[in-house]
């Protein structure tokens, strides 16, 4: 597998469909990899021509801005939004809501226009296209899945169906939390949570959703975001379920079960 | 007597007026305490939000069986208006039922629908009394309620069921005349709910029937007058500002921050410099985020004076949900509490004499603010459009950029953005690590 940068396809002189944004936690984070390439290898399988900034890619600055660092933000903004506009960036697909909102919403302000989808819009797109096709007699058959709304993607963007719709094709029973979609439960990571302690409470936010997900009695518990990943695998272990209970993102579980 | 009793009714009517909109006139000058922000773009969206959320009541019924006894109420309040033009009328010009030759057999039909009305209304009021103070709902039971704002739900609740109460005593008794052929009270015909009351009366000697008819006609629209002017000092005052509350309600998608073009055009004149030139000196020092009510844009204020305190916010609040210090509610009480405190200083002072106080930390801590994860189910959650997570972020960007107060977490992650290009000390070259990996 050849996975090439932008300014790989710059140096001969082409523009690839999308551009693969990674992002700060897909790029380190040894969890959130495993995302990254999951989603990278359905994008090889299905033909999508993409490529990544690589080196190049800098943090959208989103925790940055909501912590209340506007300068900072800004610097990272405007330093990504003129890489973007060098290499003529039209679409870029993302694996992190944060990154996906701010890139969609925030940075059209400071001059920088793409059409920005994250990628369980774009997996969902793929299947209706028919150039995902899953294995038959599906590993989740009788499984229960439960799937976790980031803020950023759902009540942030309003996209609640798209990575339904993507999870029922592993035939599994979907089975929803008690909050869910507009009124589902933040994980505890964004607006900068993720970067600091939280304050003295009763409990951690991460452990009351990881309860309530295992609570739903799912094997599988879905993600759409490597904050939210990190936090409900904690969350699960509080509970100490986590050999029972597998918290996995939607393009891992689409890349497991790909024909 | 009818002389007298007309001139004691446009006293009161009068005053009550005139005390009613010095009020707003002051709450109106708060508001614009705060700094300027254009709201006035796609008109159309935002009619649609007034006729969805604010008379529509959209968001209430996220939670369908409040929504409806909330409707109820907010029906009878609506409609009945109506009926207190008459009121008002028949007060000024010593009638009795002016509109019954205009609306003739209309008339019953219309004070029948008003009395179904109002027993709803008593009973929608009767329910929210018991779930506040039997069943005692977690969300009216946390202390940001303690004191006045709790009392002040509960008055409103019963003031509502004594109004509607004298509006059927009055009607029953008039009933009662009306079948004894008293020449003052005209034949209306039969009215739904009071009509079948009236019997109740049968008994009692005309004078103590017009007696019992006057006093509760007096009560019933003193006790509305009242009740207007103690809307501008309560939670009570949604039921005007969820309307325009509605129309300035922010129309981007939530996940969207305001941006900051002052900082905007700092960091783009550092970046390139060649621009600097061209640029004008700006005015002053700006400010960036907020301290002060003074510092918040209007909306946030007029968001501060809409709010119910339901605590819908604070209840799918996932840091108030897990015990931490910040409540929504709270931020949008204190909000409120701040720009009053502010209009009396400027009542007293005649403008705004330093107090050596402030929104952030006064009334708002540091600890409350931290703990907010920017999700958005306040925002979500409010059914008069406020957003208490916008107050929050103005406040966070004053304590990080004017105080470079923030958790040393935080500084931490601030200088690994500045200096590694993401929020962790890894080293920028790793970052295609993943790739060459799958690349081997």
């Amino acid at each position: 597998m050849q996975i090439k940068t932008m300014a790989t396809y710059a140096a001969n002189g082409e523009t690839p469909e999308i551009l693969f944004w990674v992002g700060c936690a897909g790029s380190f984070d040894q969890r959130a990899q495993k995302i990254t390439k999951a989603f990278a290898t359905i994008l090889e399988k299905t033909g999508v021509q993409f490529a990544i900034l690589g080196k190049e890619e800098s943090c959208t600055g989103d925790p940055a801005r909501r912590a209340g660092n506007e300068f900072i933000f800004q610097m990272m903004a405007q330093n990504n939004i003129q890489l973007l506009n060098m290499y003529g960036v039209k679409k870029i697909v993302t694996a992190c809501p944060h990154c996906f909102n701010i890139l969609k919403n925030e940075y059209p302000a400071l001059g920088g226009n793409y059409e920005v989808i994250h990628h369980t819009t774009f997996l969902q797109s793929l299947i209706d296209e028919g150039k995902i096709r899953m294995k038959e007699g599906g590993a989740f058959k009788g499984k229960k899945i439960t799937y976790h709304d980031s803020c950023y993607l759902g009540r942030g963007n309003n996209i609640y169906e798209a990575p339904r719709k993507v999870l029922e094709t592993l035939d599994a029973e979907l089975v929803e939390m008690k909050r869910c979609r507009s009124k589902g439960l933040c994980c505890g990571a964004g607006g900068a949570q993720m970067f600091k302690e939280e304050e003295k409470g009763t409990t951690r936010i991460n452990i009351e959703r990881g309860r309530e997900a295992v609570d739903t009695g799912a094997s599988v518990i879905a993600s759409n975001c490597p904050f939210c990943m990190t936090m409900l695998t904690d969350g699960v272990k509080e509970t100490g379920k986590e050999d029972e209970v597998k918290v996995l993102d939607i393009a891992e579980l689409i890349a497991l079960h790909l024909e | 007597m009818r002389i007298l009793q007309e001139l004691l009714f446009i006293i009161a009517f009068g005053t009550a007026v005139y005390l009613f909109s010095t009020k707003v006139r002051q709450i109106r000058r708060n508001i614009l305490l705060g700094r300027d922000e254009d709201l006035n773009d796609h008109p159309d969206l935002r009619w649609k939000n007034v006729l969805l959320l604010a008379f529509g009541q959209k968001k209430m019924f996220r939670n369908p069986l409040v929504a409806v006894l909330h409707f109820f109420v907010y029906a009878g309040f609506i409609i009945i208006n109506l009926e207190i033009l008459e009121i008002i009328l028949d007060g000024i010009l010593g009638k009795h039922r002016l509109f019954v030759p205009v609306l003739g057999g209309l008339y019953p039909i219309l004070i029948s629908a008003f009395e179904v009305l109002a027993v709803l209304v008593v009973l929608g009021c009767a329910i929210f009394l018991v779930r506040r103070n039997i069943l005692k709902l977690r969300r009216f039971m946390s202390r940001d309620l303690n004191g006045w704002p709790r009392s002040d739900a509960n008055y409103i609740l019963i003031t509502e069921i004594v109004l509607m109460l004298l509006f059927l005593t009055m009607n029953a008794a008039d009933q009662q005349m009306q079948l004894r052929g008293s020449e003052h009270y005209i034949a209306t015909g039969n009215f739904l709910v009071s009509g079948s009351l009236a019997s109740i009366f049968n008994s009692m000697p005309d004078g103590t029937l017009i007696a019992i008819e006057r006093t509760c006609w007096w009560l019933h629209i003193l006790g509305i007058l009242a009740f207007l002017n103690y809307l501008p000092y309560s939670k009570h005052l949604h039921i005007i500002l969820a309307f325009p509350n509605a129309y300035y309600a922010r129309l981007e998608p939530m996940g969207e921050m305001e941006n900051m073009p002052a900082v905007q055009r700092e960091v783009q004149l550092m970046l390139q410099p060649e621009l600097a030139a061209n640029e004008p000196a700006p005015e002053g020092m700006p400010k960036f985020g907020a301290k002060d009510v003074f510092d918040l844009s209007w909306k946030n204020l007029l968001d501060a004076y809409s709010c119910t305190e339901c605590g819908r916010c604070s209840a799918a609040c996932p840091a108030n949900i897990t015990g931490k210090a910040l409540s929504p509610r709270k931020i949008m009480m204190d909000t409120r509490d701040r720009a009053e405190a502010v209009g009396r200083n400027i009542n007293e002072n005649g403008a705004f004499k330093d107090d050596g106080k402030t929104l952030l930390r006064d009334h708002i801590t540091e600890e409350e603010l931290r703990a907010c994860t920017t999700c958005n189910a306040c925002v979500q959650e409010c059914p008069v459009s406020i957003s208490p997570l916008d107050i929050i972020v103005q406040l966070r960007r004053h304590l990080v950029m004017e105080e470079s107060s923030a958790p040393a977490e935080w500084t931490g992650m601030f200088s690994n953005i500045e200096n590694n290009m993401a929020p962790w000390k890894f080293s920028m070259d790793d970052r295609d690590k993943w790739a060459e990996e799958m690349n081997q």
